[in-house]
């Protein structure tokens, strides 16, 4: 018996092709004619100052710091759910309790700010 | 899957079980990878244009072919003899792998989607959380396109796809979590099998939260920030152009299907059906085809919606997208998956069928409750803001 994974693999090879064969096949049949115009970044026709590789606002790390807790509760919570129906009543409170301390983290989250778009 | 391998066997006796069961692979693979997003693409496409032209009063495509059914070959004419133009500033690499990786990143969650009976990629153990995980792949991409392109517009696009995403994939996990409870496995062959009533009766609340969690996860319109036209011009892929372009087109209606497909198998029974299993066997040929008509017709009514919210909501804004998935999805979501571990546990439920009446009064509490608070508390929030600008005479 081999693994489910296998199909996976051969998925991501088949799928790797796709690209490949249809930027081949436009490299072959599209015009190319560049010009310094053409190559200039886009901005609405306004000359652009500087690049933009510049530092950004915080905010989104704080975004994506909450989503790590989160994302690691998941991981705990999904073989809950899966071996849920065979374990007895004090699953339902362990994964009260767990859920209730995450939904604490929300909460302080909340309260201190980290959610709020300014 | 399995009967096709046998098939083969017996029409070519010298063959093995293994090299039959990769030809099989190899030849679905294929299916998925290069026949999957040229029907999907046109037929979406299609189906879209048609159905927001209906909403807007307009007649949509018809000039390219009968009814303009030949538009979706005209654009894809169009999009492979149009010019590729690379900005001198961008980064190269990053550049020309990002759009590849959009379209792969979607292709690949297609090897968990069950279109028929017996007819799966891969039915994996871990079927749901690969879903969740491959999908990031694709939001790897649109960072990787945004910031390669050194373009302002771009850069602001990919800033808000990571917050956007991130945000509503919690949602998204916790309504996967709540299926997973009533269903007691993340393989979604078993999660089919185990809704004799679709979820979608008895998990009200999970099915609304993925789909609007979905749609941002796509971000489809109202939650397409990241590329708001009227904002920052086309979002992460304003440089791109012709066939690189194209990818994230391909890329993004593959997502829409699948996303709509995954709801399907989720919530709505996936391929079964009246008269399947009952008069017409599952393994015949004729029941394949029976349980792959059933998976369409769920699939593309999921699809249909999510178009008509397309065509009738405007636009979120970032603060409001943000704030509608962590201040109310996840709360709900949250609630939500203590209630139904509640009712599963209860001891005169599970001993009588009347199990999925139990979840779904559960669930309607829920929903009932978190509208009442939510209205509540806008309801505070408008008196203290009016009270700002009747002033300090009262």
């Amino acid at each position: 018996m081999r693994s489910d994974f296998v199909f996976v693999g051969i998925l991501v090879v088949v799928a790797t092709l796709l690209p490949v064969v249809g930027l081949g096949v436009a490299r072959l049949i599209r015009p190319k004619k560049p010009n310094p115009v053409k190559l200039s970044t886009y901005e609405c026709g306004v000359e652009s100052i500087g690049d933009a590789w510049v530092q950004f606002r915080a905010q989104y790390y704080i975004y994506a710091l909450v989503f790590v807790v989160f994302d690691i509760e998941a991981v705990f919570l999904l073989p809950w759910a899966v071996a849920y129906g065979q374990l007895p009543l004090y699953a339902l409170v362990e994964g009260v309790v767990f859920i209730l301390i995450l939904a604490l983290a929300l909460a302080y989250a909340w309260r201190k700010g980290a959610l709020r778009w300014s | 899957m399995d009967a096709t391998v046998s098939w083969l066997i017996n029409l070519i006796p010298q063959m093995t079980e293994p090299v039959a069961r990769l030809i099989v692979d190899l030849v679905y693979a294929g299916a998925l990878a290069f026949v999957a997003p040229v029907v999907v693409v046109v037929a979406f496409t299609y189906m879209e244009r048609k159905v927001i032209a209906r909403i807007q009063d307009r007649v949509g495509p018809n000039r390219a072919g009968p009814f303009g059914l030949l538009q979706g070959l005209a654009d894809a004419v169009k999009m492979l003899t149009k010019e590729d133009i690379t900005p001198q500033d961008a980064d190269r690499i990053v550049y020309n792998l990002a759009p590849a990786l959009a379209v792969i990143g979607v292709i690949l969650v297609y090897a968990v989607l069950p279109v028929a009976p017996g007819v799966i990629g891969a039915d994996l153990n871990v079927g749901v959380l690969y879903v969740v995980a491959v999908g990031g792949i694709g939001t790897m991409a649109i960072l990787m396109a945004g910031w390669s392109s050194n373009n302002k517009y771009a850069l602001l696009s990919a800033f808000r796809v990571v917050a956007q995403l991130i945000s509503y994939e919690i949602p998204m996990i916790i309504a996967l979590l709540i299926v997973v409870l009533a269903a007691g496995s993340m393989q979604m062959g078993e999660i089919i099998a185990a809704q004799d009533v679709p979820f979608l009766f008895t998990l009200p609340l999970a099915f609304i939260i993925f789909l609007m969690a979905t749609i941002a996860e796509i971000g489809r319109s109202p939650f397409d920030l990241l590329e708001a036209e009227s904002e920052i011009v086309a979002g992460f892929h304003v440089e791109y152009s012709g066939m690189k372009f194209a990818f994230f087109f391909i890329g993004e209606y593959m997502h829409l299907f699948v996303g709509a497909g995954i709801a399907t198998t989720l919530f709505l029974g996936g391929w079964r059906g009246p008269f399947l299993g009952e008069v017409i066997s599952e393994a015949s040929i004729l029941g394949v085809l029976l349980g792959f008509v059933y998976f369409l017709i769920k699939t593309v009514f999921i699809v249909f919606l999510m178009i008509w919210i397309r065509g009738t909501l405007p636009r979120f804004r970032i603060d409001h997208l943000l704030d509608f998935g962590w201040k109310f999805l996840v709360p709900v979501g949250l609630l939500g998956l203590i209630a139904v571990a509640l009712v599963l546990k209860l001891p005169f439920l599970s001993s009588s069928g009347l199990m999925w009446i139990g979840l779904l009064v559960a669930n309607i509490l829920v929903i009932v409750v978190s509208l009442a608070a939510v209205s509540m508390a806008a309801r505070r929030s408008r008196s203290v803001a009016l009270r700002g600008v009747v002033g300090a005479d009262r």
